[in-house]
């Protein structure tokens, strides 16, 4: 039995070993030639460069897009929150019925593809531009929506770790009014499901297309597309560069949910 | 529970004052509600209203429009290339799945695979189209080194801004999805149903067939499903690597809004725009049938 047991947990590791390193080849190798793209020079046996690194700067339109891309992810974020956090604290409390439908609601974007969204947004935005404002950042509203079903599966993990109802009428009965509940007792104790909500909402924006491509928008990937069909070195250094900082904010935020969660587990 | 905590008993001991209350109660929700009406459900109205609209009045000419020859070939390249993104991607993302699920829950290895999953299979759009650029386009290091040692993949063609270069830069999100998905179902698997089937003369054969190949079925397939609406919605892909031209139907889409003949026939683009959702739709309901049938054995 114990030989069997040992022979079965070779082949266990053998099959992990060749697994694991065939599909980080799969998955290394294309970011490790956008690196090698990046970094080539002029000419075939040029040496290395960081001349489209240090480019990047230099393309006013590239500039403007990050900064729009930015701007757009820290007023979704924040707006998300704002409208998301109280709603289902509040549901939670006092409105218990109606939690499956926010629930389902919140979920809902998922099953609409973005590139169908935008066509019934498309009529939405020319009349926000005529009559309100056409600048970028209105893409908030949109992109809102698009966030919403990671904020609220990240917010409400958060607060099944916390027991809403105790705590608020604890804070209640020593005479704290709602506002004090909200930004004293519940957003303390959920803080970092609020960070983990915040976060996928920033790398969701920054990742954005195809509504700011299809409503003509320049954000930060419209404008790498454009670039890339004239200076693709320099378009894919960004390109790299924003993926490995969406993947340094999801590893962030594995590192922030875990403490809590392992917390709620003994108790 | 108090009264107060309960706005519906209260409206029963006391009509006018639980009123109120049972009002003030559901004034809490509105910024919300009324926050999805406008960017959630007008714009979907929008589409399902306008599909059977024209400037002289309603009209199905909108959806007969559909039987053009460009949107059909479409159409079908979408459903050929959801059908073999999905099938592959959910093998080999299972395989894969597995591969992390037999080590360190909490371990570095984990962490860095769940995490960069997430990034592909959620943030990648316009990155993947230019990593495939950087790897095996005609400049790529891959084909460069390839067809230096006599493999060129493009002999016959440039495919990779063809549908067969989608289904291979698909996969670069496809299987990072499945990895999302079914990692939770594969943790699911328990050693002790190992260990009970070898103490019954099972051996490994066995325990996949009987075992842990049923169980996992409704959430491999079901996963299998979410995938294939996974690559019917992509849109920024394909049209970062596609300069021009309508492949697929997301592309088509693009396109009936942004040009000039999309000002002419409004009703176009969201007769297409209903039609993709119906598809997605009807794929997403029986995904979330199976994963109820998931949940009965694997928690």
């Amino acid at each position: 039995m114990a030989a069997v047991s040992r022979a079965r947990r070779l082949k266990l590791r053998v099959f992990r070993i060749v697994t694991l390193v065939v599909f980080g080849a799969f998955f290394l190798i294309p970011i490790y030639a956008m690196f090698e793209f990046s970094t080539r020079g002029n000419g075939v046996d040029a040496p290395r460069t960081l001349d489209n690194w240090k480019a990047i700067g230099t393309y006013p339109d590239m500039v403007a897009g990050i900064v729009n891309s930015l701007e757009l992810a820290a007023i979704t974020s924040v707006a998300t929150l704002v409208v998301l956090v109280p709603t289902m604290v509040w549901v939670r409390l006092r409105l218990p019925r109606l939690r499956r439908v926010i629930e389902l609601i919140s979920l809902l974007p998922l099953t609409i593809p973005a590139i169908v969204l935008v066509v019934g947004f498309g009529p939405m935005y020319l009349w926000l531009g005529t009559n309100f404002s056409d600048s970028i950042l209105t893409l908030s509203f949109a992109y809102s929506i698009l966030v919403l079903p990671y904020a609220y599966r990240a917010l409400d993990a958060g607060l099944a770790a916390i027991d809403v109802k105790t705590l608020s009428e604890a804070a209640r009965s020593l005479g704290a009014g709602w506002p004090t509940v909200m930004w004293r007792v519940i957003v303390p104790n959920m803080s970092s499901a609020l960070l983990n909500a915040a976060l996928l909402s920033v790398a969701l924006v920054l990742g954005e297309y195809t509504i700011a491509n299809n409503l003509l928008y320049p954000n930060l990937q419209v404008e790498l597309v454009s670039l890339g069909r004239t200076n693709a070195g320099v378009s894919i250094a960004v390109a790299v560069a924003s993926l490995l900082f969406a993947f340094v904010l999801l590893i962030a935020i594995s590192f922030f949910g875990r403490p809590r969660r392992m917390r709620s587990e003994v108790a | 529970m108090t009264a107060a905590g309960n706005p519906a008993v209260a409206g029963v001991g006391r009509p006018i004052t639980g009123g109120r209350r049972l009002s003030l109660t559901w004034v809490g929700a509105v910024p919300f509600l009324g926050y999805v009406s406008v960017f959630l459900f007008l714009p979907t109205i929008i589409i399902a209203a306008g599909a059977f609209l024209s400037d002289s009045g309603p009209t199905l000419s909108n959806f007969g429009n559909l039987s053009r020859s460009y949107i059909v070939s479409a159409t079908i390249n979408s459903l050929i290339l959801s059908g073999i993104t999905a099938v592959l991607g959910a093998a080999l993302g299972a395989v894969l799945s597995y591969a992390i699920a037999t080590g360190n829950p909490n371990g570095v290895l984990r962490r860095a695979a769940v995490s960069a999953s997430g990034v592909l299979a959620q943030f990648g759009g316009v990155t993947l189209a230019f990593a495939a650029l950087a790897s095996i386009g005609p400049a790529g290091i891959v084909y460069l080194w390839m067809a230096q040692n006599n493999l060129d993949f493009y002999s016959s063609g440039t495919w990779l801004y063809d549908l067969r270069g989608l289904e291979v830069v698909y996969l670069y999100f496809q299987i990072p999805l499945m990895v999302l998905v079914f990692l939770p179902a594969v943790d699911g698997i328990r050693p002790q149903w190992r260990e009970a089937t070898e103490s019954l003369g099972g051996n490994t054969w066995h325990y996949w067939r009987y075992v842990a190949g049923p169980l996992l079925a409704p959430a491999f397939l079901g996963a299998t499903l979410l995938l294939f609406a996974n690559s019917l919605s992509a849109y920024a892909t394909a049209a970062a690597l596609i300069n021009q031209g309508g492949i697929i139907l997301p592309l088509q889409i693009s396109n009936a809004i942004t040009s000039e003949v999309g000002l002419h026939e409004p009703g176009f683009a969201k007769a297409q725009a209903v039609v993709l959702i119906a598809i997605v739709g009807i794929v997403t309901a029986l995904y979330a049938v199976l994963q109820r049938r998931t949940g009965r054995w694997l928690q």
